[in-house]
Order: structure tokens, then C-alpha cells, then sequence
């Protein structure tokens, strides 16, 4: 099948991230499907090429004694592990470590990355601002490309890029909450400043999309790319889901490289008013 | 007898100088994918064969799950 989430490269350009072109703008989560053949499903209908993942004690298998791994083709897709559930910057570079080992044995392209998360607090998984910035520092130094979650905070945003982030990825809304891009112009200020004289910075909204208007709205304002996973695996009907965000991250995409119009508060016409038959009021 | 902690739990183990490939076989994981990191630091898969245990490491086996 033709991978129809990849835009014509007369109309758009692969997204740069570290070492990896990536021509698909949407990176997909692997977590809360009913299934792993659902899983499967949604991330080829989604048309990321990149998926993240978890670092996890348990080796959790379905009821036939299979895991998440034997689901994923590990030629097709680079993986991303994050550091989800850390609390602390230090437990957060041993699970990124440890997810490099792991990705070294698949002898995956993913080895050389790492979707940092510290978080502060369980209820909002808001990230820890200090331990986020600490962690960043530590695992460039260990040779990491780090994609860093962060709030939608500008300030911070900034201090996650001066401390060597690949990229910084603010969240739209609250982790796994579905209220979309909450404010809108903070992203706008997050990409002014991180690309001011680093156009090709790229800044990518992690979090909080809950439909597809959400995916286009964060494109539409600038960003290089959108990272998911509740919103697909979490819909009720999740397999047409991942197609409907995929063709969203097109659109939107596409919607921000044509620029849109300038928004007018009275009506202008579509069709020309010469030779017109009928009496035109006011005129 | 050996007393390890793994993954958190008290864990014991009777071999003669057991290595890191002996608990990760011994915990059922063949040759799955797996991460072990003894006392805060990664131990390499090409070192799982040489890497000796000792009484009190505290150590982490991790494999990938599903996330976002």
C-alpha cells in the first residue's frame, strides 16, 4: 500500500529530528490499546514511522502469552523510548540508559534517542521544570539526543533548548486529557523563540490532542510535529481514529506551509458581480 | 545462598557465582529482550555471561511496553 501519510517532496520537506529524517509529522504512543493487534492496526494506519515506547520492569503479555515487541516490526518503525514514570532527573537517565541497551539489542536506529519526561506530580504529570533541565543536561552529555516533554511554559521551553534538547516538545493540554491545544499562544511564543534564527528548530506538541482539529491546529500554529497516543488508542473506534489524525497532520501541515488568509469581519465574494441580471441592493 | 534485589523484591539465588545470564534465564526471560542494570549502572548484553552477581546487588531487568 502506498504510505499516504508521506506528503509529495514537492510539497513539504522530511522533518529533522537529531540524526533521523522523518517524512510522516506524527509520532504515535504504543500505550492503552485493547490489544496489540489493535496496536499493530493503528500505527500502520496512522503512518508514523516513529513510535514511542516505555522502559518497564514487568514484561506484560496478552492472554496468549504475547508481548508488545512481537507486534512491532522493528525494521519499519524507529523507536523512541521515553522515561515515563519518572519522578526524579537521576531515575530518568537510568531508564534511558536502559532503554538504549534494549534498543541496541533490537539493534534499532532509535539506540541514539530518548523522549525525556521528569515528572512533578501524578495527577497532572505536569513535568518537574528543575529535573527536566538537570536530566536534559546529563544524557547530552552521555551522547543522547534528547526529545524533551515539557509544559506549554515558554521561559522553560527555552531552558530545555539551552541545555542541548533535540528538540522540546510542549504539551497542548494535560497528558492523556484530550482538551487539545489549550493555549494556543503560548505554542506561538514557544516557536517564535526557539526558532528565532533556528528556523529549522524543531518544536514538536506532545500531549493533551484529542481529535483530529486538535493534530491541525497545532500545524497549523507552527509546529514541526505532534506526538499521541491516547487520543487514538483511547477513541472509540481507534483504528479509524489513527487515519482520521493522520490525514489531520497532513492537512494541518499543509494548511500552515500554504498560509491561510487574513480573517475579515465582512463577507467577500467568490463570484464577480459584473453582469450580474439581478438589482443589487444599496447600488 | 545469594540475596539479591530484584526489581524490587528479595530474590535468591544457589549457583556458584551466578552471572547476570544465569538470573535472567533463571527469571524465565531466555532470550527475550531485556535490560539489567545492577546497582544503578546498564550491564551490556556482550557482558551478561561475565558479569558476576554479588550478595546484595540490587539490580533492575526491564523490557519495552507499550507508552506514549
Amino acid at each position: 500500500m502506498h504510505n499516504q501519510s508521506v506528503i509529495d517532496s514537492a510539497l513539504d520537506q522530511p522533518l529533522q529530528l537529531g540524526d533521523h529524517q522523518l517524512h510522516s509529522r506524527l509520532i504515535v504512543g504504543t500505550g492503552k490499546y485493547e490489544n496489540y493487534d489493535l496496536m499493530q492496526k493503528c500505527l500502520d494506519a496512522s503512518g508514523a514511522e516513529v513510535i514511542t515506547v516505555a522502559v518497564r520492569r514487568e514484561r506484560l503479555v496478552d492472554k496468549e502469552g504475547r508481548s508488545m515487541l512481537d507486534f512491532i516490526d522493528t525494521d519499519r518503525y524507529t523507536i523512541l523510548p521515553n522515561t515515563a514514570g519518572c519522578f526524579s532527573a537521576e531515575d530518568a537517565v537510568r531508564v534511558a540508559r536502559l532503554g538504549r541497551e534494549l534498543l541496541d539489542q533490537l539493534n534499532n536506529p532509535g539506540k541514539d534517542w530518548v523522549k525525556l519526561e521528569v515528572l512533578g506530580d501524578k495527577k497532572t504529570l505536569l513535568p518537574d521544570p528543575m529535573g527536566t533541565v538537570e536530566a536534559t543536561k546529563e544524557l547530552v552529555a552521555d551522547g543522547f539526543k534528547v526529545l524533551c516533554y515539557t509544559s506549554d511554559d515558554p521561559i522553560m521551553a527555552v531552558k530545555i533548548k539551552e541545555a542541548g534538547a533535540t528538540s522540546v516538545m510542549p504539551a497542548g493540554s494535560p497528558i492523556g486529557s484530550g482538551q487539545g491545544v489549550l493555549n494556543p499562544n503560548n505554542i506561538r511564543i514557544i516557536l517564535e523563540l526557539l526558532k528565532d534564527g533556528d528556523a529549522d528548530y524543531p518544536v514538536i506538541v506532545d500531549a493533551g490532542v484529542g481529535a483530529a482539529t486538535d493534530v491541525s491546529t497545532a500545524f497549523e500554529l507552527g509546529a514541526d510535529g505532534v506526538l499521541m497516543n491516547t487520543g487514538i488508542a483511547h477513541a472509540k473506534d481507534a483504528f479509524k481514529m489513527a487515519h482520521a489524525m493522520r490525514y489531520a497532520a497532513l492537512a494541518g501541515r499543509l494548511s500552515y506551509l500554504a498560509g491561510r488568509i487574513d480573517k475579515k469581519l465582512y463577507a467577500t465574494a467568490s463570484s464577480p458581480w459584473s453582469g450580474v441580471i439581478s438589482y443589487i441592493p444599496g447600488e | 545462598m545469594m540475596k539479591l534485589t530484584v526489581n524490587g523484591e528479595p530474590h535468591e539465588m544457589s549457583e556458584n557465582a551466578p552471572s547476570v545470564r544465569d538470573l535472567v534465564v533463571q527469571l524465565g526471560f531466555g532470550d527475550a529482550p531485556v535490560a539489567v542494570e545492577v546497582n544503578k549502572q546498564v550491564v551490556p548484553k556482550r557482558d551478561h555471561e561475565t558479569h558476576a552477581l554479588a550478595d546484595g546487588d540490587v539490580i533492575e531487568v526491564v523490557t519495552l511496553v507499550g507508552g506514549g
